[in-house]
């Protein structure tokens, strides 16, 4: 693993959402939720996650699904980094006819494995996909990035009692356990309590890291879990890197102006 | 309150914003009232009403079918209950629950689904909502009512609990959405409201939509096509009086709406020809049964015929 690279790939996340947010203009953008699953999407995309650039859509690379799919801004800027997408392709983001929308749409020569948006949906996704691979010995994995917010979903559940009853060791379960969803925080609109023991009790491997120390998510995407889905809560902050957005919901959809942006421009 | 002004302000807000502050004013004077969300407060404009009313206020958080769970059973204890989430997630992503709890025991909650149709378009289409009022039609027991303006959706909402039986309120159209009705008038559910009156053509639509169907109506007056237009904005029950007797005067009856042609209202408009003797032949705007590629509300309209200019092409070219 290399820590510098994967700081400055993280780095790059984030500039890249700033500024596709701000180039939305008065279309909005998903900010704090892309923001705070910056590190965890350099972590994969630079180290982890396993396919060929020139064969994007090999039968064993690995899968990744945004079950989030609001925070697409950080799956984009990913993307780009890897030069899958283009950065100009960013500035088409949300615009008539683009393929780059609020949320991501299916496109797997773009790297994009499933349209998502509608919550609680990627999770189920991931599980066939993962028992696709059981089924045809292959040994690519599975990776799905959960909000913590839409752990509200009972069909969150259902496919990880799912993931767990089939001993579904090759899928990871990411959950971007920054605090807030949409309204406000998780414990005022609906406490999640414990995540990390919910999964162990549903059966997974279940870890705890700091979502935005790289080496702590890269040896947690490492570890082992033999017959058992892994879990890993990510704790982050909505938000993260611009001191102005962190924990401050008001920045879960919203608009950067020329003069917010001129500001925090710097910080990157 | 019913206003000049607050027509004014009402449609700048657009439907949204708007329904949180008719919820107040409902809290206000229905002791019993209860709104339930899914973590959408500030989407549907009910922020005040949850600082105002905190017990009148109910979030079972991003948990759609629990939405409906919950409110049914609220309802069963006597409550009025209002529940909304985005269009999509209100009805689609609880169908089962809606059929069972609503339709089939009939218990009553009013669902009001935010951002219908196409307004959502840059979101893509997990957000555009194209197919809810086919889905819900088919279940027994549900009024469906789209306001054609902020104004009607005042009056709708404050008939619901006045009424039988369970609602769908499909909110369309975005902020500064178009006024279709200028000032007061008689609204009943179930009864359309004719806009304006043209000997050739009859154009019956829902929803903010209609704004393009008057623009639409007025500009084909100058070419001497003179359009009636007709506001439906109950989808179930149908107003099947007004649908036989402009069947009867008319030669070409349009239908426009925000969602797909199949199930919605130009599918009910159908229903309703096909059994009795006419003389006119019917044109369905609308979606036409697949998904486009995403981008801003204009032009989406434009793709699937809904813009002013492709309203008048299509009547110009079938007339
Ligand atoms: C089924 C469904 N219900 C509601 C929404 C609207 N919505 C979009 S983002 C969001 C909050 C998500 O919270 P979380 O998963 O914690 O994301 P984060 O706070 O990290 O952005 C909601 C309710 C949706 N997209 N899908």
């Amino acid at each position: 693993m290399k820590l510098n690279k994967i700081k400055s790939f993280a780095k790059n996340i984030r500039k890249n959402i700033i500024f596709t947010a701000y180039k939305a203009g008065a279309k909005s953008a998903h900010i704090g939720g892309a923001l705070s699953c910056a590190d965890i999407m350099a972590v994969l995309y630079s180290d982890i996650l396993q396919f060929k650039k020139k064969n994007i859509i090999d039968d064993n690379r690995d899968r990744f699904i945004l079950s989030k799919g609001h925070a697409c801004l950080a799956l984009y800027s990913a993307l780009v980094e890897k030069k899958i997408l283009k950065k100009k392709d960013l500035e088409t983001f949300e615009g008539d006819g683009s393929n780059l929308l609020g949320h991501p749409i299916i496109n797997k020569i773009s790297g994009v494995e499933f349209s998502t948006g509608s919550l609680g949906m990627g999770l189920g996704l991931g599980v066939g996909v993962a028992l696709a691979a059981k089924k045809k010995n292959k040994s690519y994995k599975t990776f799905v990035v959960l909000g913590d917010g839409e752990c509200n979903e009972g069909s969150v559940w259902e496919s990880v009692l799912c993931a767990s009853h089939f001993k579904l060791d090759n899928i990871i379960i990411i959950v971007d356990r920054n605090n807030f969803q949409q309204t406000g925080k998780n414990s005022k609109i609906m406490d999640l309590k414990n995540l990390k023991s919910k999964f162990k009790s549903f059966g997974c491997e279940a870890i705890e890291v700091n979502g935005h120390n790289i080496n702590q998510i890269y040896k947690s995407l490492k570890k082992i879990h033999k017959n058992k889905p892994l879990a890993i809560i990510a704790n982050t902050i909505k938000g993260k890197g611009i001191k102005i957005f962190e924990n401050d919901n008001n920045w879960h959809h919203s608009i950067i102006t020329k003069a917010i942006y001129k500001n925090i421009n710097k910080e990157l | 309150m019913i206003s000049k002004s607050n027509i004014k302000l009402w449609s700048s807000l657009g439907m949204r914003a708007t329904f949180g502050l008719i919820a107040i004013e409902l809290a206000n004077k229905n002791p019993n009232l209860i709104i339930t969300t899914s973590d959408v407060s500030t989407s549907a404009g009910l922020d005040r009403f949850k600082n105002k009313f905190p017990e009148k206020y109910i979030d079972v958080g991003i948990a759609e079918q629990n939405l409906i769970g919950v409110s049914t059973g609220l309802a069963s204890e006597g409550y009025d209950v209002i529940s909304t989430t985005f269009a999509p997630f209100q009805t689609l992503r609880c169908c089962e629950q809606i059929k069972v709890n609503l339709g089939y025991m009939k218990h009553k909650v009013c669902m009001v689904g935010l951002a219908s149709g196409l307004v959502l378009g840059n979101l893509g289409f997990t957000h555009c909502s194209i197919e809810e009022v086919g889905v819900l039609r088919s279940i027994p027991n549900i009024t469906i009512v789209s306001p054609s303006d902020t104004l009607e959706l005042y009056k709708v909402l404050n008939e619901v609990f006045n009424l039988k039986g369970s609602f769908y309120i499909r909110l369309t159209g975005g902020s500064n959405s178009k006024i279709i009705n200028k000032s007061d008038y008689n609204f009943t559910v179930g009864k359309s409201v004719e806009l304006l009156s043209g000997q050739d053509v009859s154009i019956i639509g829902c929803g903010n939509i209609l704004g393009n169907c008057l623009e639409a109506a007025n500009i084909l007056k100058n070419k001497n096509i003179n359009c009636s237009v007709i506001n439906m904005h109950t989808i179930k029950p149908i107003d099947k009086d007004k649908i036989i007797e402009i069947s009867k005067k008319n030669k070409l009856i349009v239908t426009v709406e925000e969602h797909n042609v199949i199930g919605g209202l130009g599918s009910s408009v159908a229903e309703v020809l096909s059994s009795e003797k006419h003389n006119c032949i019917l044109k369905r705007i609308g979606i036409n049964d697949f998904y486009s590629s995403g981008g801003s509300y204009e032009y989406l309209k434009n793709i699937y015929g809904l813009s002013t200019e492709k309203i008048i092409e299509t009547i110009a070219s079938n007339i």
